[in-house]
């Protein structure tokens, strides 16, 4: 049953990162979290497959849907929940809240919200290590919406130009915010094929199967290690809950019902959890010891936030410039 | 004598002495290698060091970005754009981005960074190839902003910039490039904070920067024969701005001529107003002047009417010290308002 262990190590990850991101969505009416949270339910396998494979030295960048990138790479799960409580223990003294979520001892290096802005960013990590000579793989994460700007599109040829090592991902949820994607692009247009009309190299998934991402993307990383050259990666997936906040907001009725449902059995958390259990590598009684642990490491996350302090008038000024004027 | 070379030879200095000593400047802009070298700014410094010249593609928001990932990845990017307006471009990643990552890591991540911003004016360049556009940058929190208007100010303060663990904003104006300063041989830094004192006067004083400042040069030394003297400060930094050396000279003149490079109206003239309106007690006399509230034209017959130029300045400043204008004895009108000198024969 070895050979199914990577596995249950995808799943735990999965789950703990599914369990966080329930927890927000519970304890958002407290009011206590005062910022705009976008959260990757539904979404999580895709940065927990692909961060799998990655060394810790490797980078990564992302937007605004954010949690389980920085969560997968690594990132610190106290200082996050501070974060977003607006506390000075948070990762980035409570300046940046949820979008701008940095940890830099895993090397997540960036997450904002302006659509498709960590994409050259990423590239120009990706050059400086070229320029250093070094073996990092920079992991740019991103959604379709992005895919629209004109960053996607210059980034990807100077990736191309230079023989960089970038993994390019965009988690296609065919969502930007209310905006079906029939709405915002050609049906001929198709991501995947955009990058490799340009000289990227891609494939696309229809599904965001976590064992079959983690395997792809093991393939897909190994070389560009090898061969130095950038990659994209498309991998359909889905939102379970609002754009940004705690709710669904399936009353909106902008997403068709059976979409949603389709997505909805598609659930990867239960899926891996199914599958553990019927190949008898885990049993109930584990599922709930793990469980048990993965609710106490939140508790004490937000339990470490709501002691934390706010940081105080002081703070105001610190770090507009690293030397003052 | 000392040795005099132009404000373009200048730059190129500061860049070529600063990649002698430090192997992680990276200049990068779209024709740094080409037969022109950015105005000469750049010419051939990449036959020393191509492993520090990159020409870049027409991508100005994606390379600003790729700049800040060398920015925090230990190296030191100096982006350059022929003419400013390119730039807005990648304004997105200039205030979104590079202002605010040291702020919003919480001090983890800084941008040592510096964006070379050149200013056309004449020859036809018309609305898109002459805004001087200061005043938006220096706007931003986070961003510093200078302005040199000479070539030795311009070495040392490059190489201060490119030193500077900030984001800095480097304005060049295209008509300083051909003049030239004493500029010493060595390396050496100017502080990229504080104004200067060029003129020392007690009847008014002038603040200006950039290619405004010759004109004001002009102007004072035409009013020293008729007795006028003037006390001249040339701005140098933008953001921020040298508060003590404006406040100290009004205070002693109770005049003051603000003579803006770019437009007046919320430009950095409003901003010098504020400043010694909320810092001085007693009444002074401000007054500013700048270029017209318009974009300005290409044809040479509108243009000329948009800047300040030397008899503007003068004219303002008799005006404001009630002294009688006599005609024949004001400065002709310079001939050729779209040209900075003779030599200069276009085409940008």
């Amino acid at each position: 049953m070895k050979k199914f262990n990577y596995i249950k190590k995808l799943y735990y990850k999965i789950l703990r990162i599914r369990k966080i991101e329930l927890e927000i969505s519970k304890r958002y009416g407290e009011q206590k979290m005062r910022c705009p949270v976008h959260l990757s339910i539904g979404q999580e396998s895709i940065p927990v497959s692909i961060c799998e494979n990655l060394k810790k030295k490797d980078e990564i960048v992302t937007a605004h849907r954010s949690h389980a990138h920085y969560l997968a790479k690594g990132g610190n799960l106290k200082k996050m929940i501070a974060e977003l409580h607006g506390k000075v223990t948070g990762c980035a003294l409570g300046r940046g809240g949820s979008m701008h979520l940095i940890d830099n001892l895993v090397n997540v290096n960036a997450a904002v919200p302006i659509v498709g802005s960590t994409i050259p960013i990423g590239v120009g990590k990706a050059w400086a290590n070229k320029l250093k000579k070094n073996n990092n793989i920079v992991v740019i994460f991103f959604g379709d919406g992005a895919t629209e700007e004109g960053v996607f599109l210059e980034s990807l040829d100077f990736a191309a130009l230079h023989n960089l090592k970038v993994l390019f991902v965009c988690e296609n949820n065919k969502y930007s915010v209310y905006s079906r994607l029939n709405k915002r692009q050609n049906s001929n247009r198709k991501i995947y094929k955009i990058a490799n009309s340009i000289g990227v190299k891609s494939l696309k998934l229809n599904n965001h199967d976590l064992v079959n991402v983690y395997k792809k993307s093991e393939n897909i990383i190994n070389k560009i290690r090898k061969n130095n050259k950038p990659f994209l990666l498309e991998v359909d997936t889905y939102r379970s809950l609002e754009h940004c906040g705690p709710n669904d907001d399936d009353g909106l009725f902008y997403r068709p019902k059976k979409e949603i449902i389709n997505w909805k059995k598609n659930c990867q958390v239960e899926k891996y959890e199914n599958f553990l259990l019927k190949k008898k590598i885990l049993t109930k009684k584990i599922l709930l010891e793990i469980n048990k642990n993965i609710f106490k490491e939140i508790n004490n996350a937000f339990d470490f936030s709501y002691k934390s302090k706010f940081p105080g008038k002081e703070y105001i000024y610190k770090h507009v410039y690293k030397k003052e004027f | 004598m000392k040795r005099e070379i132009s404000f373009s030879e200048s730059v190129k200095e500061a860049l070529e002495q600063t990649l002698s000593r430090d192997k992680s400047v990276i200049i990068m802009g779209l024709g740094v290698d080409d037969p022109k070298g950015i105005f000469g700014t750049t010419l051939n410094i990449h036959k020393k060091y191509n492993k520090n010249v990159y020409d870049l593609p027409t991508s100005e928001n994606s390379f600003t970005g790729f700049g800040l990932g060398l920015a925090i990845s230990n190296f030191k990017p100096v982006i350059v754009h022929q003419r400013v307006e390119f730039s807005l471009l990648s304004i997105e990643q200039i205030f979104n981005q590079i202002a605010k990552w040291n702020y919003m890591s919480g001090g983890k991540v800084n941008v040592p960074m510096v964006i070379r911003l050149i200013i056309g004016k004449g020859w036809g360049q018309g609305p898109q190839h002459s805004q001087s556009l200061e005043t938006i940058f220096a706007h931003i929190p986070g961003l510093k902003v200078v302005s040199p208007s000479n070539a030795n100010d311009a070495k040392g303060m490059l190489i201060a910039s490119i030193k500077d663990p900030d984001p800095v904003i480097f304005f060049e104006h295209r008509w300083l490039h051909s003049i030239k300063d004493q500029v010493p041989k060595k390396y050496y830094l100017t502080k990229i904070n504080k104004a200067k004192l060029l003129r020392k006067g007690r009847d008014i004083t002038i603040v200006s920067f950039s290619y405004a400042l010759i004109e004001c040069l002009r102007a004072v030394n035409f009013l020293k024969k008729l007795n006028i003297n003037c006390e001249l400060i040339d701005l140098r930094c933008l953001r921020p701005i040298d508060k003590k050396t404006i406040t100290n000279s009004v205070k002693k003149t109770g005049k003051v001529l603000i003579v803006d490079n770019g437009w007046t109206t919320n430009g950095v003239s409003a901003e010098i107003s504020s400043i010694i309106n909320e810092s001085i007690n007693k009444k002074i006399v401000i007054r500013r002047i700048g270029v017209y509230n318009v974009p300005i034209p290409s044809t040479p017959s509108l243009a000329k009417y948009c800047y300040p130029d030397d008899v503007n300045i003068i004219e303002n400043i008799c005006k404001i010290l009630n002294k009688k204008i006599i005609k024949k004895n004001m400065p002709k009108r310079r001939k050729n308002l779209d040209q900075p000198d003779s030599n200069f024969k276009g085409p940008f």
